[in-house]
C-alpha cells in the first residue's frame, strides 16, 4: 500500500502545499548496439522515447544518462549534444539509462490549477441535481481522493488504488492544517504553507495511514 | 443502480453520439499526467457524491463516456461491450456510416439502448 503524494489547494485554486511521500522511481539501464531500436525525440528540451517500448523502457521515458554520464536537458555532462552522440556509430555499444520524468514544481502548480476547473465542471455535467465536485478520480494504477472543506480549501491525496482509509487521512490532514498552519501567526491565508511542525505531523500521519491501510487488508 | 447517459467522442473530440436514459438535471451549457506510474489501459473514472463518470478510450482514441450512479459496478466491461459489439458491429461495419460524422444510424441507437438496458447496472434503477 502506498500513498504517492499530497496536494493542498487554496479556495482560489492555487497550490499552497505539495508533498511527495512515496514516489516510485522507475528507471532502466540497458546496453544498446547500433542502430538504436528506440526512437528518441526532443520534447520540452528533454530527450524522450517516442516509439519502441522494450525491457521496461516505455514511451514518454526520459534519457537520464549515457555511459554513466548524466544528461541534463539535451546535453551530456561534458557539453556534447546527446542526440549527436547517439547518432555516431563509433560510440556503440552504448549504455543508456531511462527514467520516467518527475514533475517539476512548475508542472505541479500547473496541474493543481488544472484540477480546479475540472472539479467545477463535474458539478455542471452532473445528471443529478445538487452534485458535489470530483471526490474520487480513479485509473488503472492510481487513485486521487479529494476533500473540499466548507471554506473551499481542497485536500488531495494520490495513492495506490488499493489504499484504504484515505478519507480518514484527508480529515486528519485538515485537522493538522487547522492546528499548525492556520494557528501559526506567521502564516497568511492563500499563501504557500512553510511550517516545520506541519511538515513533521503530516509525515507521521501519512506513514500511519500507509501502515494501518496495510493491516486493514 | 442507474445508468444516466452516454457520450461517444472521436479522436478529434467531435461528439459522435449522445444517448440518455435517466437524467434529472439538465446542464445549463452545451480532463493530464497525474499518475506517478505508467498507465496500463485507458480507463479512468471519477465520482462525486451524486454520480460516477466512466471514460473508456480505445487505442484509436475513440472515447466512450458513461455516467452512472456512484455505486454501479461492471461498467468497464459494459463500455468494452458497447465498443466491440455495438460501435464496431453497427458503425464500423456499416458502409453507410461515415466514421468521423455524428452517428445517424437508427439500428445503432436501438442496439445501444438494448445493450444498456440489459446490463445489470441498469436493472435495479431506483424510482
Amino acid at each position: 500500500m502506498t500513498i504517492h503524494s499530497l496536494f493542498i489547494l487554496s479556495k482560489s485554486g492555487g497550490l499552497i502545499y505539495q508533498h511527495d511521500h512515496n514516489q516510485p522511481s522507475i528507471d532502466n539501464e540497458k546496453t544498446f548496439s547500433y542502430p538504436l531500436e528506440l526512437k528518441l525525440d526532443l520534447q520540452n528540451r528533454n530527450i524522450v522515447v517516442s516509439f519502441g517500448q522494450r525491457d521496461g523502457i516505455r514511451v514518454g521515458h526520459m534519457l537520464m544518462a549515457v555511459n554513466g554520464k548524466k544528461v541534463t536537458g539535451h546535453q551530456l555532462e561534458d557539453g556534447r549534444e546527446a542526440l549527436e552522440v547517439l547518432r555516431d556509430e563509433a560510440n556503440y555499444p552504448i549504455n543508456l539509462k531511462f527514467a520516467r520524468p518527475r514533475l517539476t514544481t512548475n508542472e505541479k502548480i500547473f496541474q493543481a490549477s488544472m484540477f480546479y476547473p475540472l472539479y467545477a465542471l463535474a458539478c455542471q455535467l452532473s445528471p443529478e441535481p445538487r452534485s458535489s465536485g470530483i471526490e474520487v478520480l480513479e485509473a488503472d494504477n492510481f487513485r486521487m481522493n479529494c476533500f473540499q472543506t466548507l471554506t473551499g480549501v481542497k485536500f488531495m491525496v494520490i495513492s495506490d488504488p488499493k489504499q484504504s482509509g484515505v478519507d480518514a487521512l484527508l480529515h486528519r490532514v485538515y485537522e493538522l492544517y487547522a492546528d499548525f498552519a492556520l494557528k501559526n501567526p506567521f502564516y497568511s491565508l492563500e499563501m504557500p504553507i512553510r511550517c516545520e511542525l506541519f511538515d513533521e505531523h503530516l509525515k507521521t500521519a501519512l506513514e500511519q495511514a500507509e501502515r494501518s491501510g496495510l493491516s486493514n487488508v | 443502480m442507474t445508468i444516466y447517459n452516454l457520450y461517444i467522442f472521436d479522436r478529434d473530440g467531435q461528439m459522435l453520439h449522445y444517448a440518455e436514459w435517466v437524467r434529472k438535471k439538465q446542464s445549463g451549457m452545451s480532463r493530464s499526467q497525474v499518475s506517478p506510474v505508467d498507465l496500463r489501459e485507458g480507463y479512468l473514472t471519477y465520482c462525486t457524491n451524486k454520480y460516477r463518470l466512466h471514460l473508456f478510450e480505445t487505442p484509436s482514441r475513440i472515447k466512450f463516456v458513461l455516467n452512472t450512479d456512484a455505486v454501479a459496478t461492471g461498467i468497464k466491461e459494459l463500455l468494452h461491450q458497447i465498443y466491440t459489439q455495438v460501435y464496431v458491429e453497427y458503425v464500423v461495419f456499416n458502409p453507410m456510416c461515415p466514421l468521423s460524422k455524428p452517428i445517424e444510424s437508427e439500428l445503432f441507437a436501438a442496439r445501444l439502448d438494448e445493450v444498456v438496458r440489459q446490463s445489470p447496472a441498469y436493472a435495479s434503477r431506483p424510482a
